[in-house]
């Protein structure tokens, strides 16, 4: 392998492939050093969302990031059509989170409208819609379902194929790809880096940490700070049956292939070898009340996945300022985002500049001694 | 391409297959009674749509899924038949709901 490369990618799962791939776009000699297959791959569990609604309370530059991410989506999957010949499958007509009851109802309404008052916010027209207006568009809808909201620029991709084209097409820019290489310590070594792996090292003028949660161990080697707050989440997967979801909801989903995806639990917990059944049964129990009609599917597949989460729920990017040419990337939407992390994040790291006009909003710096409550809405 | 052993004695029942008629024997299961019609019981498969007949017949292949009695994506060699059952030749995925 070579060893002196323009950009060294720490992670290869989806922000770091991302990158890389955006990178290599541009022409640059770019290293992704991976971790292993017992590595927790978050970007293999994920729901595969591009999605816009209720993202940035708390911090309207999220909004504003977040819409020009799902803006950005089809021209990216364009791209990796045409590069690849993968089709990822973008939809983007439009997406859901529906209410069981009344109370439900009122608490999302709310939420809605502190989501409009915010200043600053880019305004994608979330609007509640009552139980009869989502049937029209939703038709199985089971009769606990008091409404919801709605936002036209959500949407879902299939998340694997995205990763493998990143994967396929970064190697057909030249990128080099080095599994099983965790990084145990980077130092600066005559205006670049030095990257040490269990097989040998590696030398790059520039290092983006794409590694998700374990940027919190990794940035304080460049003088960066990430801090993380990782969370457990279930997913549930049916058998394929024919189309009947026509829309994306931010609970379950029908992929292009016709399983469905049931998911959104949450957990403080970072064993992602067991699966906790109740609460698997609480999510096929509001799927059902949801969309009766899944009670005759059969269950095929179900696991749990590590989240990456920066503390405050809100993405990381930063370059160092002792250290020039050692970037940053943490977020949990690694999906909506890709778009961005391709196309911005790649050409700023390029240029050797975050541009505080569109990324200033998140850099660690926000991060005071108190730490940030998680509402991020993602 | 398959037919009934001279030996088999079993009192046979009559099953529908897309609503036609056809004749089973008692003990047969649903895929065994499909092969053993004479009739084209190729399913389409679920996202390519190729053609496909029961394969293992111990369960494990899934490549016999049928619907019956109005439930899809049945194992057709893990059911016995019935008489009177009503079996589809599934072409595709199955249906939300049934």
């Amino acid at each position: 392998m070579h060893r002196d490369y323009d950009v060294a990618v720490v992670g290869g799962g989806l922000l770091g492939s991302a990158i890389a791939w955006g990178l290599g776009r541009l022409g640059k000699r770019v290293a992704v050093l991976d971790e292993g297959d017992i590595a927790k791959r978050a970007s293999r569990a994920n729901f595969a969302l591009v999605w816009v609604q209720s993202k940035g309370l708390g911090m309207p530059a999220y909004t504003v990031w977040t819409v020009r991410a799902s803006q950005a989506w089809p021209g990216l999957a364009a791209e990796l059509k045409d590069q690849t010949g993968l089709d990822v499958c973008l939809q983007q007509n439009g997406g859901f989170h529906l209410t069981l009851g009344e109370d439900e109802y009122e608490q999302r309404t709310q939420l809605v409208t502190r989501m409009h008052n915010q200043v600053g916010a880019a305004d994608y027209r979330m609007e509640m819609l009552r139980a009869s207006e989502v049937r029209k568009m939703l038709p199985l809808i089971g009769p606990e379902v008091s409404g919801g909201s709605f936002c036209p620029f959500d949407g879902h991709v299939n998340s694997l194929r995205t990763f493998r084209a990143f994967h396929t097409g970064f190697k057909a820019f030249g990128v080099g790809y080095f599994p099983e290489r965790p990084v145990s310590a980077i130092t600066r070594s005559g205006g670049g880096f030095r990257l040490m792996t269990p097989q040998g090292e590696i030398r790059a003028h520039k290092v983006v940490l794409a590694a998700g949660n374990a940027n919190q161990t990794l940035a304080p080697m460049v003088g960066l700070f990430a801090p993380m707050g990782p969370t457990r989440g279930q997913i549930v997967v049916t058998e394929r049956t024919m189309p009947f979801l026509p829309h994306p909801l931010t609970t379950i989903r029908q992929t292009d292939e016709g399983t469905v995806m049931i998911g959104d639990s949450k957990e403080d917990e970072l064993d992602d070898r067991a699966l906790k059944h109740p609460i698997s049964a609480v999510m096929a129990d509001r799927a059902l009340r949801m969309f009766p009609h899944l009670g005759r599917l059969n269950v095929v597949r179900s696991w749990a996945g590590i989240r990456v989460m920066p503390q405050d729920g809100f993405p990381i990017y930063d370059q160092s300022e002792t250290h020039p040419g050692a970037f940053v990337a943490c977020c949990h939407s690694g999906v909506t985002l890709a778009s961005n992390h391709a196309f911005e994040i790649a050409r700023m790291v390029a240029s050797g500049a975050l541009e505080p006009e569109l990324v200033g909003a998140f850099s660690a710096r926000r991060f005071g001694s108190e730490g940030a409550a998680n509402n991020s809405g993602y | 391409m398959f037919r009934r052993s001279d030996q088999d004695k079993r009192p046979s029942l009559q099953i529908f297959v897309d609503g036609v008629a056809v004749e089973a024997r008692e003990g047969d299961t649903v895929s065994t009674a499909l092969l053993a019609s004479g009739r084209d019981v190729r399913r389409a498969t679920a996202v390519s749509g190729a053609p496909r007949l029961p394969y293992c017949m111990m369960g494990v292949c899934f490549e016999c899924l049928v619907t019956i009695d109005g439930v899809g994506n049945r194992q057709g060699c893990l059911v016995p038949v019935a008489a009177g059952m009503q079996i589809e030749i599934q072409k595709g995925k199955r249906e939300i709901g049934r």
